[in-house]
């Protein structure tokens, strides 16, 4: 079938070989963990726990506050040491629970029955993440039970399963969906009983055959193919963007402002739901997660299983360290993800994947005026014209900037991607968020 | 100054995303100029070693001008950027093959000061600093600029196959031989009408297999960078192959020439209208200007509507100006026009984003 896709996006080189056949791995169990209560989006979780209490693993160190908020859990057990500031990587100063390991591990390595989830109903399995304080794991770390739980008065009729991957470097979904196919099918039926609906499409870039085939035997061999389709998606970025996803397989526009509610779709990410999957059958909170560690420096560049709380240079580390000077330190991909400014930082429940780039692959550019080449009109998914909006920011025209849409931009960064001015766009049109938010 | 810093760990650090494309504006200044290589080599052929020494005087007046302006005003000198080297570049091709050097020179400042620097430097020139060049030429030195063409004197068939040419003046011979084919077009009846030759006879030469072959080639009256087709072909095809350029403009451009010349050649005049089509895209500056004077980044709309829109509008204007306007040709003048009418495109063909209404 051909896929109309969504208009502009661009091609950037992939760089996924260097980890895309690695099978998971899981890495030692850190001897520190520093678990920050903010890991989503909304209110931090408030913290349970005081210094020298003894927690098990899995135990709940942090209550969600409020109704868009999760609860955070140790990663290990062992003792709390500190309860005080960190740099995270959402912030300067994030309060962060400190765990040293110590005693025995509760649930690592045990058989644990599993629950029989279809006797449940839907706001027993609800609850059952809202618990385990899972999150969105493609990157926004959105609260999922929040996501699954819509107002009353919006009709869901679809469930749209993201397993495009676009962003370069990245393959831990890719080896997720080939490792798991079962796990991910019966995650979707989970998500599907708790919306009450039953039809689910997921979406999986052409560039991961394996992945397709695998999902793609998971549904003949159950034989969902009643409820669940599957959409092999063309290669482009950000093919994995919510609303270039839900317009690619639905054709359903999410109005300016508006979320995929309001066209009757909830997106979550394959990782998402295999992390759901597990709370649901073995009550397991979300303590570690699959990632992709990668990079031309990093010495065993691959897909890795690591605790929450786990700092970045713990992780590089058990990779086998660095082969060259890093210049830069991202949480995610190349295109959205987080650039760190030191490597203490720990992992979090949305860290897709740890990225290091090399002192020759980062180039600190000094931009140029526009020469209106147009490249950016062209890529924008969202059909902006970066090229102004980054005009009138730089010369402080906000009042022409608002006329823009600049809240219509996704932060998909494909505008100053293609720039041959090397101008940072995507920065302008943030700055210009960023303002009018505070003025509001 | 850059958007990203060092921190003292020496990481740095800056928002998404953290990979470039590896497409600059120096790259893509240079690629172009590269791609004029071929219609250069073949000028140099047809025309002779002047037309060296006119490209040379261009290019390294106009990089000169950029950079003493820069140096002047206390300004980033980026005179290397490709940019001045290209508008030199474009200025020489649009010129005749005998144009006096020191004209070309002023050309070449003119371009540079008055229609890219004066305007605020790279990015912010309304017109082609190119074609402003040559309009400021034409406009000062009028003769120099349209008589200074190469004479093909076998290739030049005006002499030998139109009948009753033998009894022309010399003088009538002279004008006739050294003009371009669009010049002939264009004056030619008046000049032959004492003559006795009809019109339909001098559309017979023009439009003569001969003629087509010359203009494909090259070996025809008209500006260096101009005359042949074939060699602006495969410029523009490395072009569009590098993704400098897109189809937008050169396609709505030409398109829009071929189909008012069919309805003129149809219904007004000739009766011979594929060849006069044909004669139409392959003589003057049509090719030069689809491909590489309407096509600037800068003075050209942003979005892909707005391209198609501003290539139809060169291509009427052109047409309108080959057909019944007082100059020979058109085209230059009306990438200029178009030029003055980019920001208005712009503005009228904005993207509908996505998830809103039409705006």
């Amino acid at each position: 079938m051909l896929l109309k896709t969504f208009k502009g996006g661009i091609h950037p080189s992939g760089n996924k070989n260097l980890s895309r056949d690695k099978p998971f791995v899981n890495l030692s169990i850190p001897h520190r963990c520093y678990i920050p209560l903010q890991q989503h989006i909304g209110k931090p979780a408030v913290p349970m726990v005081e210094v020298d209490d003894i927690v098990e693993e899995g135990q709940m160190i942090g209550r969600a506050d409020g109704f868009i908020s999760a609860n955070v859990h140790a990663s290990i057990p062992g003792r709390v040491v500190e309860i005080t500031d960190y740099p995270t990587v959402y912030s300067e100063h994030g309060q962060c629970v400190v765990v040293e390991a110590e005693g025995s591990f509760s649930s690592s390595g045990k058989n644990v029955e599993p629950r029989n989830w279809e006797e449940l109903s839907s706001d027993e399995l609800m609850n059952l993440v809202h618990e385990a304080g899972i999150t969105g794991m493609g990157g926004a770390a959105f609260p999922t039970a929040v996501k699954l739980s819509p107002p009353e008065h919006r009709e869901i009729d679809t469930f749209v399963v993201n397993g495009a991957e676009c962003e370069p470097y990245l393959t831990v979904d890719d080896m997720l969906m080939q490792t798991y196919p079962d796990e991910i099918i019966e995650g979707i039926r989970i998500t599907l009983k708790i919306l009450k609906i039953n039809k689910a499409a997921i979406g999986i870039e052409k560039n991961k055959p394996e992945a397709i085939k695998a999902i793609s035997k998971a549904i003949e061999n159950g034989n969902f193919n009643e409820t669940i389709e599957l959409h092999p998606l063309p290669v482009k970025y950000p093919q994995g963007a919510e609303k270039q996803l839900i317009y690619t397989i639905l054709k359903r526009e999410v109005p300016s402002g508006e979320l995929p509610l309001d066209v009757g779709v909830v997106v979550n990410n394959v990782g998402t739901i295999f992390a759901m999957r597990e709370a649901v059958l073995f009550g397991k909170p979300l303590i570690e997660r699959y990632l992709t560690v990668t990079g031309s420096i990093v010495k065993n560049p691959g897909n890795y299983k690591v605790r929450i709380g786990a700092r970045i240079t713990d992780i590089i580390e058990e990779c086998g360290g660095l082969t060259g000077k890093p210049a830069k330190v991202i949480m995610g991909g190349p295109m959205c993800g987080l650039a760190l400014n030191h490597m203490e930082t720990s992992v979090v429940k949305g860290t897709s994947g740890v990225l290091i780039l090399g002192q020759d692959e980062v180039a600190i550019h000094d931009y140029s005026p526009c020469i209106r080449c147009g490249r950016c009109v062209a890529a924008c998914p969202m059909q902006l014209m970066p090229n102004e909006l980054g005009n009138a920011v730089e010369k402080q025209r906000y009042d022409i900037a608002e006329t823009l849409h600049p809240f219509d931009c996704i932060m998909c960064g494909s505008c100053t991607y293609v720039c041959p001015s090397k101008r940072p766009l995507s920065h302008f049109i943030k700055l210009a968020q960023v303002t009018f938010s505070a003025k509001r | 100054m850059a958007d990203e810093k060092r921190l003292q760990e020496d990481l740095v650090l800056s928002n998404a995303p953290h990979i470039r494309s590896k497409d600059s504006v120096r790259k893509v200044m240079w690629l172009v100029v590269i791609s004029l290589l071929p219609v250069t080599i073949n000028s140099i052929y047809l025309f002779g070693y002047q037309v060296l020494l006119i490209i040379g005087a261009a290019v390294v007046t106009a990089v000169a001008a950029e950079a003493a302006y820069q140096f002047l005003l206390k300004r980033k000198v980026t005179a290397l950027d490709g940019s001045a080297a290209l508008t030199g570049l474009l200025l020489a091709m649009n010129v005749p093959p005998h144009a006096p050097v020191w004209m070309v020179v002023l050309g070449s400042v003119f371009a540079i000061i008055i229609a890219k620097q004066l305007f605020g430097g790279i990015g912010f020139n309304i017109f082609n600093p190119a074609l402003a060049g040559r309009a400021f030429l034409m406009a000062s030195w009028p003769v120099e600029m349209t008589t200074t063409w190469h004479p093909f004197s076998s290739g030049n068939v005006l002499s030998s196959s139109l009948p009753g040419v033998q009894s022309l003046s010399q003088e009538a011979v002279d004008t006739i031989t050294s003009a371009t084919p669009l010049g002939v077009l264009k004056d030619g009846p008046g000049l032959l009408k004492d003559l006795a030759v009809a019109p339909g006879q001098l559309y017979e030469f023009l439009f003569s297999g001969e003629m087509l072959k010359s203009l494909f080639m090259g070996n025809i009256g008209g500006c260096i960078g101009e005359t042949s087709a074939l060699f602006i072909l495969i410029g523009a095809a490395f072009l569009l192959y590098k993704r400098i350029i897109t189809w937008h403009i050169p396609v709505s451009y030409i398109g829009t020439v071929v189909v008012i010349m069919l309805m003129y050649y149809l219904f007004i005049d000739s009766d011979m209208p594929y060849r006069a089509i044909l004669f139409h895209l392959l003589s003057g500056g049509l090719m030069l200007g689809a491909f590489y004077m309407a096509t600037d980044m800068v003075t050209s709309p942003v979005t892909a509507r707005g391209m198609i829109i501003f290539g139809a509008g060169c291509g009427i204007i052109t047409s309108v100006i080959r057909l019944w306007g007082g100059y020979p040709e058109g085209v230059s003048y009306s990438i200029l026009l178009m030029n003055a009418a980019v920001p208005l495109i712009d503005r009228l063909t904005k993207p509908r984003v996505f998830g809103t209404e039409k705006n």
